[in-house]
């Protein structure tokens, strides 16, 4: 059996490889081809491995391959090598299952674009990078697929540099993640000058003998490593850089912005749950800033006007309830409803890219509505996968939500248990606002949008399809009152198996019912809420905006959070940058190189003095020079 | 047999003349004589050494410096003929474009 795992990493950087050789000699399909070919290959490997995976008895579910080594320093070996076990074959089957759908739809969405094979280069490049991170099975490797994935967002996001807005929340994701990287980075280097290497294996059976459990370094390092998953999955402090990363193309929010790279925190902190678990104190925090940031960035999209920001505060928030479970220990849970949030909202992304699409680049939810009769394949699909973040069951986002709810309750957490409902609430009225607004109503549309609107081609709704049947079978795998652990958590028990925080109670099945049906309640009354202020009374809506102004004012601005941080850290790091550049650099630095130059010509000024331009004078100094060697050996 | 010191004495004679003509005339084809002058006071010194030192090196050396001074030669008189072409001078004192 060989391990061909290995090449799923590789495939789409084949791809970038063959785009970059072949160049435009390619064509549109050529490209779409190539790209949407090396990560449907990828997906298919990622399918075999997964199905090897499970023929193996549960124990063995662990596969290591060394593709070579990287680099020795001393003792200290960094190798490229992946690991498959049931954690990053979940992963990688998403990563590539949702990126395949992305890049056939991005075939449609981007068909007019002249950079399309930029996009598809970076697309196919991102694939790589956030494979290699999910597969890496040591520190070193992981960080460098978390600082590609990184670098490709920032590209996407920036895509249509030409546009200002674009170009600075390019830069804005960025510079937030370096700030989570760095402390990912020193969080790398404190575990490993404690544990002495950086492959889990090895790093995580060390773990128990090296740190006391809840030990300063291990509380700190975990919370480094945390710092740096607050900046790549956007979470409290370090979110507000996801908002307005919708500058991208609209593909781009579904994959990385919604379905891929933001997870890779949440991923990261499971796959490191061998550590968290020795500190409590880190989890604690871990549980309070996902809801913190579940129930605040919940708050905020409820009041958004943007269709993109809307689902991108959606976004930010439903992360916060993957840190939620695991920071109460159900990292089985975290991972379940990082699954099923990729399947819908990377549709409901797609499904708002298939909107703006057909409204000539309207992305305004006051100028849409009434939408449903005239895109009814994307109105289906957007449905579908609204319901499902709702937490309706038979939905998977139903199973997932409940699964961290009930977890949080299980393990004592009734403060974040609660944070939970109040968002599951939200959620589900902030995503039927949304639904109201865009497909129900009257038409809001502008006469010129109104003129050209149209159903997205095949290649757009397909995958449409396709997500929204995922979004509704995709929970099934995690039932709940299942006896003995339902599948999806026996697929991951050898992973997250054992551990002192990993332990959540059992809950009798009467009051597992009881937090089943307070959730739906809940759900349902957001939805029902969300129906009566924007389709029946719409005069609620703007009546409360009048009455409450101040509330709506801040949720419209974001609680200015965006004003804060640019008066308390960007502007006094721009004027400090702006006087280092007018004192350092102008004075000093550029003072040392003029002043050299400066001593050179006056110095070559004296000395061009001798140079006459007669042959004459040449032959005097010459031979003048001559004597005076001579001299000089004469009386030596 | 002539002393060697008679030999040596009428070659740093020739070189001095040599490089006198060379540091004092204008004429750049003076100065290439003196050139070779000065070339040729050190093949004599090669000659006489080689002869009373009873070694065959010293005449060695100086067909090399014969050669270079040929080649010298070729090369010289052609920046000669062409500056003339130029300049219709061999006056060096006039030829003081190349300075700093």
């Amino acid at each position: 059996m060989p391990p061909l795992f290995a090449l799923i990493p590789a495939l789409p950087l084949a791809g970038v490889a063959l785009s970059l050789l072949l160049g435009d000699r390619l064509g549109k399909r050529g490209t779409a081809w190539l790209a949407c070919g090396v990560v449907g290959l990828a997906f298919l490997l990622a399918v075999r491995a997964a199905l090897q995976l499970a023929g193996l008895p549960a124990q063995d579910r662990e596969i290591h391959v060394t593709a070579w080594t990287w680099f020795r320093v001393g003792d200290f070996r960094a190798n490229v090598s992946f690991v498959l076990d049931p954690l990053s074959a979940v992963m990688a089957l998403v990563v590539t299952g949702v990126g395949f759908l992305i890049h056939v739809y991005s075939t449609g969405y981007m068909a007019h674009d002249p950079s399309f094979r930029r996009f598809f280069l970076y697309l196919n490049l991102f694939m790589f990078a956030m494979l290699t991170l999910v597969l890496a099975d040591n520190f070193l490797l992981m960080f460098v697929g978390w600082e590609g994935v990184g670098l490709c967002s920032y590209l996407l996001i920036g895509f249509w540099y030409e546009r200002p807005a674009a170009a600075e929340a390019g830069k804005k994701a960025f510079v937030m993640n370096r700030i989570g990287d760095f402390g990912f980075l020193l969080g790398m280097i404190t575990l490993f000058s404690f544990g002495g290497s950086l492959d889990y294996d090895r790093l995580f059976a060390a773990a128990p003998h090296v740190f006391a459990l809840g030990s300063a370094a291990i509380t700190c390092a975990t919370l480094l490593l945390f710092l740096g998953a607050t900046g790549k999955s956007a979470q409290l402090p370090l979110y507000t850089w996801l908002p307005d990363a919708m500058e991208g193309p609209t593909p781009v929010s579904a994959l990385i912005h919604a379905a891929t790279m933001v997870t890779a925190g949440v991923y990261m902190v499971a796959r490191c749950h061998a550590l968290f678990t020795l500190a409590p104190a880190t989890l604690e925090v871990v549980a309070v800033i996902g809801a913190a940031t579940a129930l605040l960035a919940a708050t905020i999209g409820v009041a958004q006007n943007d269709i993109k920001r809307v689902l991108a505060y959606s976004t930010v928030s439903q992360l916060g309830y993957m840190f939620m479970a695991c920071g109460v220990g159900a990292f089985t849970a975290g991972i379940f409803h990082l699954m099923t949030h990729a399947f819908f909202k990377a549709l409901l992304f797609l499904g708002a890219g298939s909107v703006i699409h057909a409204l000539s680049n309207e992305q305004d939810l006051r100028r849409m509505g009434g939408l449903a009769e005239r895109l009814p394949w994307t109105h289906r699909t957007m449905l579908v996968a609204t319901i499902a973040i709702a937490g309706i069951p038979p939905l998977a986002g139903f199973f997932s939500k409940d699964e961290i709810l009930h977890d949080a309750f299980a393990s004592g957490h009734f403060g974040v248990w609660l944070v939970g409902i109040v968002g599951a609430l939200l959620t589900a009225f902030y995503m039927f606002r949304l639904y109201a607004l865009a497909f129900r109503g009257p038409s809001r549309l502008t006469p010129e949008a109104d003129h050209h609107v149209h159903e997205s081609p095949p290649s757009m709704v397909v995958p449409l399809v396709i997500l929204a049947v995922l979004s509704i079978v995709g929970g099934w795998v995690g039932p709940p009152l299942a006896p003995g652990g339902n599948p999806f958590h026996r697929w991951l028990t050898p992973v997250f198996a054992g551990g002192p925080g990993a332990a959540v109670r059992e809950l009798a099945p009467g009051t597992e019912i009881m937090l089943i049906a307070l959730s739906v309640v809940a759900a349902l009354a957001g939805i029902g809420l969300a129906f009566r202020v924007y389709l029946q009374r719409p005069a609620i809506a703007a009546d409360l905006e009048r009455r409450f102004s101040g509330v709506y004012r801040a949720l419209l601005n974001k609680y200015w959070v965006d004003e804060l941080y640019d008066a308390a850290v960007v502007g006094p790091v721009y004027r400090a940058a702006q006087r280092l550049w007018r004192f350092w650099d102008e004075k000093i630095v550029d003072g040392i190189v003029n002043g050299i130059g400066y001593t050179l010509e006056g110095v070559s000024a004296v000395l061009r003095l001798f140079q006459t331009g007669f042959v004459g004078t040449y032959a005097l100094f010459f031979t003048l020079g001559v004597l005076a060697v001579l001299l000089f050996f004469a009386r030596h | 047999m002539i002393p060697i010191s008679w030999s040596l004495l009428l070659s740093a004679v020739l070189f001095t003349i040599g490089v006198v003509g060379v540091l004092v005339r204008r004429n750049a084809i003076v100065i290439f004589m003196s050139v070779e002058l000065m070339l040729n006071a050190g093949n004599l010194a090669f000659v006489a050494f080689a002869r009373h030192l009873n070694s065959i090196d010293g005449q060695v050396f100086v067909f090399f410096v014969m050669t270079v001074a040929a080649a010298e030669v070729a090369v010289g008189l052609a920046i000669i003929v062409n500056t003339f072409r130029l300049r219709e001078s061999v006056f060096v004192d006039e030829i003081n474009l190349l300075k700093g």
